[in-house]
């Protein structure tokens, strides 16, 4: 105990020589989910449209009127009759071009249907998606009215459509924000614990101090356990940190109970800090090291870990991959925990894949630096 | 010249010497973009639902059929009570609940106001939105076609009334396939990190194992020297991106409409600020270790939220938006979707490119200030 208290020391001083290091741990990711919580969104609104009215009826205005009306669209552009409308598109001037045809008006008062044409730029197709909802929401609206107004002309009343009545559970107003920013804890959480523990170990090894510590009186888990627990501790404060903030700036409240949340994050830092220290036994410079460390955490904890891109959908040998990487365990039940206000039993199955993987990552950290020593 | 070709020589030694970097930056970029590329995809299919049907009737059965043949539900389970939904939702099993009350059957054939309820799991608030609207388009058809019959039925004359339909065409990306939005993405991100990572060690390492030194009495002028460092992780950059490109092309058939010149062209000047951030990063810090961590948590990471490659930069609030235009990496990823999927020519794309040179040119020179203040 006394050995492990003189390794966590030594390691504790070692980090405050280095302020800059201890800054870029516990400040950034603060200031990062400041920054980034504001960025992370793909709720579409103020989608930029261009409208060619060549009807210039009644009618036709109505329609415009209720896209430029709506909170959805901004008119950027009218266009005259003639106007190359690929070009709006190809030079991002407008992403939607809205063009209601000549006779649109007469049409309509004939009781005829009228083609009206929506031109859009697909290329990032989730806005694209959402936008074509708008605009078909917005004009079955419109149809809508036009056939109660002609009904309410006979003396008859339109009949009852189908309904459909949804319910959202757990984010009502279906910000993005809310489920994004517990991603992002999870992100910068892996990436700290894991690059610091990484850089830590391997620094020793460049300066040629992994030596001292070796023929230290220590035994491994003394010396791996010493090396861990600061780490935790900044860790720790760090994740604190960022919940306070997303709570002031987000809105993010946590409703689950706090213990489960705390105990949910040090089963997740306990595996990053181990996966942290098996690179570090496998690599002998930082830059290899590091390399490594943001090749396996950073990007897997992005784009596979479920954050933005859904696991559900990814090919079979990908989603095999998935399991490898902890942060899927670990937004399944944060979110969990803070939005759906449940606790950690609800989640069993992930619970035990993360404890597994801690489990794992220092067992294997763990042998192969006692087979260096022996 | 000469003294300029042996520094790239020696830097191109140092790198083949390195043996685990070599795998680095050959097969990563390969590695890569193949897992990412299948990785990124927001494609709204096959959501799964589970079903409350408390009506058991024909028309219960018929709508139900109407949200699975959509393609855009899978009924992933059953229960009695819409009160166990919640379970399904909690535990993320299921995204949706579709519940059929009792006598909805019944109020549809007698045209009284009838109505299916969804329970939406909204903390995924993108695809929530995609699904919910999704839904509405079924049901919104189904009670159209219901209304149809029973006027039929009834032999009531048609209502003639003129309606609008919206006829929508989709430019570049008609299918609306997100992979073809995102593998570009996928591609920018790799190289800038490859590219500001190589920089950014390389001078960082001279200095901890003492060899700046020994560069430093040599008589190459500190231009050389940078440029001779430069370079060759330039042509490395270079040839990642082409590798990528022909995965991307090949593999995930993200067809690339403009021209592959105009493309490594834009990409160089790319990489003249990534390289020059790199080196910037490694003027300002001690060791590697610190230059690693400014290189990700100044550079890279804010470079990928806040490019639009991934969060479009348009449902950003102002004050962030004007931040993003200091980017470069937001510059590159208009270029890169430009030229795959809009064919853009430089004709449209030479406000980016010239911006990318202004600001690789103006960080190259910074880092090349601060990196002779050193030398001296």
């Amino acid at each position: 105990m006394k050995r492990l208290r003189a390794v966590v020391l030594k390691e504790v001083r070692q980090v405050r020589r280095d302020p800059f290091s201890l800054m870029m741990l516990i400040a950034l990711p603060a200031f990062m989910l400041v920054l980034y919580g504001f960025a992370l969104n793909f709720d579409v609104r103020h989608v930029r449209l261009a409208v060619q009215d060549r009807d210039m009826s009644a009618a036709s205005r109505e329609l415009v009127a209720s896209f430029t009306h709506s909170s959805y669209f901004d008119l950027v552009a009218t266009p005259a009759a003639g106007e190359d409308l690929d070009a709006l598109l190809e030079r991002r001037t407008a992403w939607a071009v809205l063009v209601i045809p000549r006779g649109y008006g007469r049409d309509l008062a004939a009781g005829r249907a009228s083609p009206v044409q929506f031109l859009l730029d697909g290329a990032d197709s989730t806005t694209a998606q959402t936008v074509l909802g708008y605009a078909r929401a917005l004009v079955s609206e419109q149809n809508a009215s036009l056939v109660a107004g002609a009904l309410a002309r006979q003396g008859r009343r339109a009949e009852p459509p189908l309904a459909l009545d949804p319910r959202i559970l757990f984010n009502p107003e279906l910000e993005s924000t809310q489920f994004l920013v517990p991603g992002l804890i999870g992100f910068l959480l892996m990436l700290t614990a894991v690059l610091s523990t990484a850089l830590s170990v391997v620094r020793e090894k460049e300066r040629g101090t992994m030596e001292q510590l070796r023929v230290a009186p220590l035994r491994t888990w003394e010396l791996i356990l010493g090396k861990t627990i600061p780490y935790l501790g900044i860790s720790l404060v760090a994740t604190l940190i960022i919940l306070l903030a997303a709570r002031a700036l987000f809105g993010v409240e946590i409703r689950g109970p706090h213990l489960d949340l705390l105990v949910a994050v040090l089963l997740y830092l306990f595996g990053a800090l181990g996966f942290g220290l098996l690179i570090s036994t496998i690599a002998n410079t930082q830059a290899f090291a590091f390399q490594a460390g943001l090749i396996a955490s950073m990007l897997p904890a992005i784009l596979l870990s479920g954050f933005i891109f859904q696991i559900r959908i990814m090919p079979v040998w990908l989603q095999v991959v998935t399991y490898l990487v902890p942060a899927r365990y670990f937004l399944v039940i944060l979110r969990g925990i803070i939005l759906k206000g449940e606790g950690l039993a609800t989640y069993w199955p992930q619970v035990g894949a993360l404890v597994l993987y801690g489990v794992a990552t220092v067992a294997l950290a763990s042998a192969r630096l006692a087979r260096r020593e022996a | 010249m000469r003294v300029l070709w042996r520094v790239i020589v020696k830097e191109f030694l140092q790198i083949r010497r390195d043996r685990k970097m070599i795998p680095v930056i050959f097969v990563a970029p390969i590695v890569q973009i193949t897992v990412f590329g299948f990785a990124v995809n927001t494609d709204v299919t096959n959501v799964p639902t589970v079903l409350v049907d408390q009506d058991r009737s024909a028309s219960s059965r018929e709508l139900v059929e109407r949200f699975v043949e959509s393609g855009y539900f899978e009924i992933i389970g059953s229960g009695e009570r819409a009160a166990e939904i919640d379970r399904w939702l909690v535990t993320s099993q299921a995204q949706l609940g579709l519940v059929i009350g009792q006598g909805f059957g019944a109020a549809l054939a007698s045209s009284r106001p009838a109505a299916v309820q969804l329970i939406v799991d909204g903390s995924d608030a993108a695809s929530a939105n995609v699904a919910l609207g999704y839904a509405s388009s079924v049901t919104r058809e189904f009670g159209a076609l219901v209304e149809e019959r029973r006027r039929r039925a009834a032999g009531a004359p048609p209502v003639a009334v003129g309606q609008a339909v919206l006829v929508p065409r989709v430019f570049y990306n008609p299918d609306l396939k997100s992979r073809w939005f995102y593998v570009p993405a996928v591609l920018a991100m790799i190289l800038m990190v490859m590219t500001m990572l190589l920089s950014a060690m390389g001078v960082v390492r001279e200095k901890e194992i003492g060899t700046m030194e020994q560069l430093i009495v040599t008589p190459i002028r500190p231009w050389q020297l940078l440029v001779g460092k430069l370079l060759p992780f330039a042509v490395i950059g270079v040839f990642q991106m082409i590798l990528a490109s022909a995965v991307t092309v090949f593999g995930f058939g993200v067809p690339l409409r403009g021209s592959f010149p105009l493309l490594l062209g834009l990409t160089t000047l790319f990489i003249l600020s990534t390289l020059g951030l790199g080196l910037l990063v490694s003027t300002l810090v001690q060791n590697q270790q610190q230059a690693m961590m400014a290189a990700v948590f100044c550079a890279m990471v804010p470079m990928i939220y806040l490019s639009g490659l991934i969060f479009p930069i348009a449902n950003m609030p102002p004050a962030i938006q004007a931040v993003t235009y200091a980017i470069p990496l937001r510059y590159y990823a208009e270029i890169i979707r430009g030229v795959f999927l809009r064919g853009s020519g430089i004709a449209v794309l030479w406000p980016e490119a010239l911006t990318l040179f202004l600001m690789g040119i103006a960080i190259l020179t910074l880092a090349a200030l601060r990196f002779r203040k050193r030398l001296d």
